[in-house]
């Protein structure tokens, strides 16, 4: 029972992780890929490892996968931030169909 | 069991190598560090099913060292977009 429930999960995460690709790829400028592929990338990595901890049972390597989901969960959105502050920094330009650019008023509003 | 564990493995591949067309493409430099973050965090998972298929817990040793070592990297990469020095 508890094999079929952690290869469901697992086929869930593969599933995810396969449409954050399809993002990466087919989105238009760095600020879409990197909200596209971070998050779906994101819950997939973990909904796997947490279908490899509930499909093997107890033991190190249940441990081990939970303790590696728990660590991706919080740093792969911090290095997403990271790489965004970056991007802008480096002066990457938007994608011509943005409508809003909230980052660049606040920047205004403090320099102001 | 073994006929999905081989639709997983073809399922990352291909995850793998549309970061690697990304990688490979990508216009601008923060582009490209974006695709090696999401890489980095595909081969996690793909180290965890090793894991599950072969029944030895090392390949998660070696997901936990990844994932520690990609952060690192991805920090790193992304304070040199942003113009600033390592010690900052």
């Amino acid at each position: 029972m508890s094999d079929v429930i952690g290869y469901i999960l697992i086929a869930l995460g593969i599933l995810f992780n396969i449409f954050g690709c399809v993002g990466l790829v087919r989105f238009p400028d760095v600020y879409n890929r990197l909200q596209a592929s971070t998050k779906c990338v994101t819950l997939g990595t973990v909904l796997l490892l947490v279908g490899v901890a509930i499909a093997n049972g107890t033991g190190a390597m249940a441990a081990k996968a939970i303790i590696c989901a728990v660590f991706v969960l919080v740093t792969s959105p911090t290095a997403a931030h990271a790489i965004a502050k970056g991007a802008y920094a480096s002066g990457v330009p938007l994608w011509e169909g943005t409508v809003v650019d909230k980052y660049a008023e606040r920047v205004k509003q403090e320099k102001s | 069991m073994h006929v999905f564990m081989q639709i997983f493995y073809i399922g990352l591949c291909a995850c793998c190598f549309m970061c690697l067309y990304r990688i490979g493409r990508g216009p601008s430099a923060p582009d490209r560090t974006v695709a090696i973050d999401i890489l980095g965090v595909v081969v996690i998972g793909f180290c965890g099913l090793l894991g599950l298929a072969t029944g030895q817990d090392f390949y998660l040793t070696v997901a936990l060292a990844w994932a520690l070592l990609s952060f690192i990297g991805t920090i790193a990469l992304a304070k040199f977009l942003e113009g600033r020095s390592f010690d900052e």
